[in-house]
C-alpha cells in the first residue's frame, strides 16, 4: 500500500503544521466499502486538491472531514480523522461546531431563497457570532469582500440570493461559507456547474483564500487541480493512490495508475 | 464499421410527402385518443353544470322569504295582567296568548284595505302568519316589557305555503288539494302583496336562524349549523395541523428508517382510506362512551374530523417536505445549523405552500363530512345556539352538511328548497377554502 503522507513525516512534520490528519479512514455505505484505509493530512493556509474519475470515493472522503455523512444513515465512518489533533469522530464532539470550523461549499450553487445579506449572515446569527446589527453587517461585508463579490451585490444586500448568476450564486455560497470564520474549507466540485469566466473567476477566489485558510477542493478537471493546489491527491476505486505535491503529481507520479489517469488513459 | 448494416426493407426510402399506412394508423389512434378525451371533459362538465343548475335552481330561492309587515297593539289586558310589567310574571303567557294579536292585526288590515273575506274565516286569516311569528313577538316582548300597550309595527314571517306561492312552488291546484292552505287564502295573499302588507325581501335568517319543527319550514334557518361547522373547523385546524406537521417533520426528517416508521407510513396511508363512517363509530365508542363527552358537541364532531383529516395532512406535509431539495438542508447543515435549525429555519418555510394547501384541502373535506357526525349525535333536532368557545364546544350543535341530510329527510317541499340552499351554502365555504389554498400556493411557491 502506497503511504501518502511519508514524503511530509521525512521532513519532521510539527505539529502545527498539519490541520487534517486522517488515518486509516474506512467509510462503508451498507456494504460497499467505499473509502479504503486513507491516510492524509491536510496542511495549514493550503489548497489540497482531491482529484479522480467519478464515484472513487473523492466526494464522500470529503464529506467525511465536516461530518456531512453523518446524515446519511447507512454511512459508516473507522478510523481516526484529527482537527489540530482532536478526533472529530469522538463521541463528545458535536458536528454543529466541528461544522462552524470546517465550512463546506457544494457542487451545485444552493443559495437560500432568501435575501443576499440573510444568507450571508444566518452563519454568524446562528453562532451567535455578532453582538449587534453593526457588528453583523461588518462580519456580511468583510465575507463578501473575501468572497470577490461585495461590488457586485453591495447595492442589493436585500435582494434575493437566487436572482444572481450561477457564478456569483457560488461565491455568494463560498461568502456564506467564510462568514463563520472556519479554519479549513471543504469544496466539493465547485466549479462543475459554472462557465469558464465564472471559473476563473472562484479558482482566482480559492487562490486568495489560502492565506487564511486551508481549503481542500474535489475536482474533475485536472487542469483546476494544477492551477489552484498546492498538493494533490489522486483517489480511485477507493483508494488514496498517491498524495504528493501537486508539481509532482503532475510531472513525475508516482504510481502508474496516476499516470495512466493524468495522461488521459483511465477514468 | 460502416460494412455493417441494417437488414433491407425494413425502412425503404419513401417520399416525406406520403404518409405511409403505419404513420395513418398511428395519426388516427391520436385522434381517436384526442377525441375520447374531450368526450370525458364534456360529459364531467355537462354533469357538473346538471348539478350546479338544479340546486341553484331549487335552492335560489331560499335566500329570498315572504314577510307580512303588521302594526301590532300589544293589548296590556291579555300580556301582562298585572301590570306590573315583570318579565317572569310575563313570561307565563305562552305564544297563543300571542297568536291572537297577530291575527286581529292582519284582520285589521285587511279590512281597512277593504279586501274581500269572502270564503276565508279569521282563523284562515291568522294562518297566513307563520306560526314561528308569535314566538318572535313574544321574544321581542319579553326582551322589552315596556312595549306592551304601544302599537308597534312589525315585519313577520309569512305561513310557508304562503311564502311557496310566491316563489312559484304552491299553485292554486296544489293549494285546493292542501290542508294547510286554501286557493281562497292565496287569492287574499295576492290582495295583500298589492297592498304592500306581504312583501318579499332577502331572507338573513337563513343564515342566522336555528333550525324549526317540520310544520314551519319558512323559519329554518342555517345559524346552529354554520356555528357548528365553524367550531368544529376550529378544533380540527388547532388540533391537526400541529399534530400533523409535527408528525410529518418527525417522519421526514429525524425518525430512522427502518421496519417501525414503514408500519407507520403504511397505516397513515391506510388510514386516510378508511370509510368515514367508521371513524365515526370510533369517535362514539371512544370519545362519548369512554371518556363521556356530551352527545351532538362540536368538540367530539371536531375531534373525530381531525383523526380523519389527520392523514390528509401528514400525507401533503410529507410530500411537501420532500419536495424542498435536499441541497439547501446541506447548505444548512454546512454552515453548522443544527437539524432541527435547518428544518425550522430553512425547510419548513419552503414547505409551507403545500402544507397549508394541504391542509385547507383537508378542512374542506372535514366540513362536507356527514356521515361521522349522524353516529356522535350531531344529527339532533338543535333550537338552541351553542355558547361562545371554548364552552360552546361542549354545547349540542349542527353541521352544515348534516342540516342538508336532515333537511332532505322531511316531508314538506319547501324543506327541498331550504336543503338546496344549505348545499349552495356549503358549497360557497368549499369554494373560498379552494381559492383560499390555490392563492396561498401562488403567493408562497415563486421563492424558489
Amino acid at each position: 500500500m502506497y503511504d501518502a503522507p511519508t514524503n511530509n513525516a521525512e521532513i519532521n512534520v510539527d505539529q502545527n503544521e498539519i490541520k487534517i490528519s486522517a488515518r486509516n479512514v474506512q467509510v462503508y455505505y451498507g456494504d460497499s466499502h467505499a473509502i479504503k484505509d486513507v491516510n492524509v493530512d491536510i496542511a495549514p493556509r493550503t489548497v489540497t486538491a482531491f482529484i479522480g474519475p467519478s464515484g472513487c470515493g473523492k466526494s464522500t472522503f470529503l464529506r467525511c472531514l465536516n461530518r456531512m455523512n453523518d446524515t446519511i444513515d447507512v454511512c459508516r465512518v473507522e478510523g481516526s480523522i484529527q482537527l489540530d489533533g482532536e478526533d472529530i469522530y469522538d463521541k463528545r464532539v458535536d458536528p454543529v461546531q466541528l461544522r462552524a470550523r470546517v465550512g463546506m461549499v457544494f457542487q451545485k450553487p444552493n443559495p437560500f431563497p432568501k435575501s443576499i445579506y440573510d444568507n450571508v449572515a444566518y452563519g454568524p446569527r446562528i453562532h451567535g457570532m455578532a453582538r449587534n446589527k453593526a457588528e453583523l453587517d461588518e462580519i456580511v461585508e468583510t465575507a463578501l469582500r473575501r468572497g470577490a463579490i461585495w461590488n457586485e451585490v453591495k447595492d442589493r444586500l436585500h435582494a434575493p440570493g437566487t436572482g444572481l448568476s450561477g457564478g456569483q450564486q457560488q461565491r455568494l455560497c463560498i461568502a456564506r461559507a467564510i462568514a463563520t470564520q472556519p479554519e479549513v474549507l471543504l469544496m466539493d466540485e465547485p466549479c462543475s456547474a459554472l462557465d469558464p469566466i465564472a471559473t476563473a473567476q472562484v479558482e482566482e477566489l480559492i487562490d486568495d483564500l489560502r492565506t487564511n485558510y486551508s481549503v481542500v477542493i474535489v475536482t474533475h478537471s485536472m487542469q483546476q487541480a494544477a492551477r489552484v493546489s498546492q498538493k494533490t491527491a489522486f483517489f480511485h476505486l477507493g483508494n488514496l493512490v498517491e498524495f504528493d505535491d501537486t508539481s509532482r503529481i503532475f510531472t513525475q507520479p508516482q504510481d502508474p495508475r496516476t499516470e495512466s489517469y493524468i495522461t488521459g488513459r483511465i477514468g | 464499421m460502416s460494412d455493417i448494416s441494417f437488414p433491407k426493407g425494413a425502412h425503404a426510402q419513401k417520399s416525406l410527402l406520403v404518409l405511409d399506412a403505419r404513420t395513418r394508423k398511428r395519426n388516427a389512434a391520436e385522434a381517436r385518443f384526442r377525441r375520447m378525451g374531450l368526450v370525458a371533459v364534456t360529459i364531467g362538465i355537462l354533469a357538473l353544470v346538471g348539478l350546479l343548475s338544479s340546486i341553484i335552481a331549487n335552492g335560489a330561492s331560499s335566500f329570498r322569504q315572504t314577510f307580512v309587515n303588521l302594526e301590532v297593539y300589544l293589548d296590556p289586558a291579555k300580556l301582562d295582567k298585572t301590570g306590573e310589567r315583570d318579565p317572569a310574571k310575563m313570561a307565563k303567557v305562552t305564544t297563543f296568548g300571542y297568536a291572537p294579536l297577530l291575527g286581529r292585526a292582519l284582520a285589521q288590515a285587511v279590512e281597512a284595505q277593504g279586501i274581500s273575506t269572502e270564503g276565508v274565516s279569521k282563523k284562515d286569516i291568522e294562518a297566513l302568519i307563520s306560526k314561528e311569528a308569535p314566538a318572535t313577538l313574544r321574544n321581542m316582548v319579553l326582551a322589552n316589557p315596556e312595549l306592551v300597550g304601544q302599537t308597534i309595527s312589525l315585519q313577520v314571517l309569512a305561513q310557508g305555503r304562503v311564502d311557496g306561492y310566491f316563489k312559484g312552488r304552491v299553485t292554486m291546484e296544489s293549494a285546493a288539494l292542501d290542508r294547510n292552505i286554501s286557493p281562497e287564502q292565496l287569492e287574499m295573499a295576492d290582495a295583500l302583496r298589492a297592498a304592500g302588507i306581504i312583501t318579499l325581501g332577502y331572507n338573513w335568517g337563513f343564515f342566522t336562524a336555528p333550525d324549526a319543527s317540520d310544520t314551519r319550514p319558512e323559519a329554518a334557518g342555517l345559524g346552529v349549523a354554520i356555528l357548528g361547522s365553524a367550531y368544529m373547523m376550529m378544533i380540527v385546524l388547532c388540533l391537526s395541523l400541529p399534530i400533523g406537521v409535527a408528525a410529518s417533520i418527525y417522519l421526514e426528517e429525524f425518525a430512522p428508517q427502518n421496519r417501525w416508521t414503514d408500519l407507520i407510513e403504511v397505516n397513515i396511508s391506510n388510514l386516510a382510506a378508511v370509510p368515514s363512517i367508521v371513524f365515526g363509530i370510533l369517535g362514539l365508542a371512544i370519545f362519548i362512551n369512554f371518556v363521556g363527552l356530551p352527545q351532538s358537541a362540536p368538540i367530539v364532531g371536531g375531534l373525530v374530523l381531525t383523526l380523519m383529516t389527520l392523514p390528509t395532512i401528514i400525507i401533503a406535509t410529507r410530500a411537501a417536505l420532500k419536495a424542498v431539495p435536499p441541497s439547501i438542508r446541506d447548505a444548512a447543515l454546512g454552515v453548522g445549523a443544527s437539524k432541527m435549525q435547518s428544518v425550522f429555519h430553512h425547510v419548513l418555510p419552503l414547505a409551507m405552500p403545500g402544507i397549508l394547501t394541504g391542509t385547507i384541502i383537508g378542512l374542506a373535506q372535514a366540513l362536507g363530512e356527514t356521515a361521522p357526525l349522524l353516529l356522535i349525535g350531531m344529527v339532533a333536532f338543535v333550537r338552541e345556539y351553542p355558547g361562545s368557545p371554548p364552552e360552546g364546544f361542549l354545547d349540542p350543535a349542527s353541521a352544515l352538511p348534516v342540516q342538508v341530510y336532515n333537511w332532505t329527510t322531511r316531508g314538506d317541499p319547501a324543506f327541498v328548497e331550504r336543503a338546496s340552499g344549505a348545499i349552495i351554502v356549503l358549497l360557497c365555504f368549499l369554494v373560498i377554502m379552494n381559492i383560499a389554498a390555490i392563492v396561498l400556493r401562488r403567493r408562497f411557491e415563486r421563492r424558489w
